[in-house]
């Protein structure tokens, strides 16, 4: 009997292997490993010999390696949370069409398993491959980072890397799972890569302008509008994001907004504990975690309707 | 079991307004190959389907070996192999890991299941060519390697979807005769779509002729041509020498024999099976040399023009 896979782990493992073998991975893999290797260097250089440039007092230095640049050279958090999403789309835009293309769907379905089977082995396949991902470089960067400092991080620290790392997925995820969603409601896989890739670049270019030309236009004074530009810029996923890993990694900031002096009046200038930190950017946990099963809840539904006939 | 391995009870399918499958009913029995013919576009694809519980019937039931096809999915894909008409195989994958891999969605381990692959691929005449990518594969080598993906969970029930499309006229008849020897040997009931009636007609026991999603007739090939064409006249091809005037007119004057013409070399009448020895003696009554006199036997491609003529009559 232990030799009989389930079937389901059958489905995710050649999910998986079809991943990890096809250029479009290798090619994105190359990539997001040459820039932040570039970024990281950078930043372990300088600790290296004026960590005093890189903040006065030289607390969270493993933080620093994701969150500071020197150079042109972006940091970490920046560079995973634009090229992340990349592959989450990499991963899920001909999820399904590619199938249905190539007559593999029917086949596959014919088998004696039950429907959801192929579009839940879809989404397991690339979250594994993901997570394999996301933790594989987090860690590197933190064996880097013990090489070189020659110091072990902090157990708070550690803790805020690993939390960091689990939501790059979460977010990686939410575009994957956009990906495989037009993979189901476009037959042709071309289609359905430039239509995710229009709402990526939506989201994370041309939002945030969008919601500063709105801003500008119907308010006169800036302040009174920075809570409405605030909610506006958190529909967008990868604003989102950005808030949340960089209040996760920079434990200085107390604050989502502006504080005002009257708040800020008596407060010790230290830095959050790792859980006030995480109730700070709760929100925003709850709400990318929201969008990306709202996501994934539409491609099952979408599927689950769909005629399996090709045409 | 009791009772025909596949039963289709008043099937309606409707996409939209438009109907595919008509209050279809359909019963084929154990060990059988029945072939399903029609135009495409006729609802063959839709049965199948809804057969395997991939497509939801708007009314009616379709049971396969006991099983609801529509509440149970699972019972009947677990005995039935499907083979789509547009099959296709992971190209990146040799022949013998997509065998391997559907074996192992049935829950076969993995060593039984090379096992098998490679005994299966074999019998289908992809040996070599098990070990390269698919994406190499021509047409014929797919369809070869779709017929051993279909056999790899040994089904009872095999349903195949235009099995010969895309595949040379060679090739065609040795694909046939594999799936005629493999239905045999093993007692599989056999269903099978197809356009192409000639190639059918040679293996199928019985086959089903629809038409816009109604099954117009079914039965034997020939008990068909039968029902359809016995009383009618059939067309007489006689090769004479010398062809003379008072031959024509002579064959002309008989009751029985009707529209003759000269036509070259041969003569063309009409007229009941049973004239072909009245034909013969007046040729030879006019002292002329009778080389060969045939008539046309009705086949399934006759039988399916007056169908589909009906057919579009009625639209």
């Amino acid at each position: 009997m232990s030799d009989i896979v389930k079937p389901f782990w059958v489905m995710v493992q050649k999910e998986i292997a079809d991943h990890v073998r096809s250029w479009r991975f290798i090619i994105l893999v190359a990539l997001i490993l040459l820039t932040t290797t570039g970024s990281i260097y950078t930043v372990l250089a300088v600790i290296q010999q004026h960590p005093a440039q890189l903040s006065a007092n030289s607390h969270f230095l493993y933080l620093k390696l994701f969150t500071k640049s020197t150079n042109n050279l972006p940091p970490f958090i920046t560079l995973i949370g634009f090229l992340g999403p990349l592959v989450g789309i990499a991963l899920g835009f001909d999820a399904v069409n590619s199938e249905r293309d190539n007559g593999t769907l029917s086949r596959i379905i014919s088998q004696p398993i039950p429907r959801d089977y192929f579009i839940n082995s879809k989404f397991m396949g690339a979250l594994t491959v993901i997570i394999a991902l996301v933790f594989a470089l987090g860690f590197l960067v933190l064996g880097l980072g013990i090489l070189y400092i020659g110091l072990p991080p902090a157990f708070s620290e550690f803790m805020r890397i690993v939390i960091f790392l689990a939501f790059t997925c979460i977010y990686i995820a939410f575009w994957l799972n956009l990906g495989i969603t037009f993979s189901i409601l476009f037959r042709q896989s071309s289609t359905s890569a430039l239509s995710t890739l229009a709402i990526w670049l939506f989201f994370t270019v041309f939002y945030s302008m969008l919601v500063k030309f709105l801003i500008n236009a119907f308010f006169y004074r800036q302040a009174a509008a920075r809570p409405l530009a605030q909610l506006l810029s958190r529909i967008s996923p990868s604003y989102l994001f950005n808030e949340l890993t960089t209040i996760l990694l920079t434990p200085s900031i107390r604050s989502l907004g502006g504080l005002s002096f009257r708040q800020m009046a008596g407060a010790i200038p230290s830095t959050l504990p790792i859980g006030q930190s995480l109730l700070l950017v709760w929100p925003d946990i709850t709400a990318l975690i929201a969008a990306t099963l709202v996501c994934f809840g539409i491609s099952y539904v979408l599927f689950m309707r769909q005629e399996i006939r090709a045409n | 079991m009791d009772g025909p391995t596949i039963r289709i009870q008043n099937l309606v399918k409707k996409y939209g307004s438009n109907t595919a499958v008509d209050h279809l009913n359909l019963e084929i029995n154990r060990g059988e190959i029945f072939g399903l013919l029609g135009p495409n576009g006729a609802g063959k694809t839709t049965i199948i389907l809804s057969l395997l519980g991939l497509s939801e019937p708007t009314s009616g039931t379709t049971i396969v070996k006991g099983f609801n096809a529509t509440s149970e999915p699972l019972k009947v894909k677990k005995v039935t192999g499907y083979l789509p008409d547009d099959v296709g195989f992971s190209g990146n994958s040799t022949g013998l890991e997509n065998l391997v891999y559907t074996a192992m969605l049935n829950k076969i381990p993995r060593r039984k299941a090379v096992e098998s692959a490679k005994e299966l691929l074999s019998l289908v005449g992809l040996e070599e060519a098990g070990q390269k990518k698919t994406k190499t594969y021509s047409k014929g080598m797919i369809q070869r390697l779709g017929l051993a993906d279909v056999m790899i969970k040994d089904p009872e029930i095999m349903i195949l979807d235009e099995p010969t499309i895309g595949i040379d006229p060679k090739g065609i008849i040795e694909f046939l005769e594999l799936i005629r020897n493999l239905s045999k040997e093993k007692g599989m009931t056999v269903l099978l779509s197809s356009h192409l009636l000639h190639q059918v007609q040679k293996i199928c026991d019985r086959v089903g002729i629809l038409v816009s999603g109604q099954l117009l007739a079914q039965g034997k090939v020939n008990e068909l041509a039968d029902e359809l064409f016995g009383q009618k006249d059939t067309a007489f091809t006689a090769e004479v020498s010398p062809i003379t005037d008072e031959l024509i007119q002579d064959l002309s004057q008989q009751e029985e024999i009707k529209e003759v013409q000269r036509n070259g070399e041969v003569i063309t009448m009409k007229g009941s099976r049973e004239v072909a020895p009245l034909i013969s003696k007046t040729i030879i009554r006019n002292n002329a040399n009778l080389y060969r006199l045939s008539y046309k036997e009705y086949g399934l491609d006759e039988i399916y023009q007056h169908y589909f003529e009906e057919g579009t009559a009625d639209v």
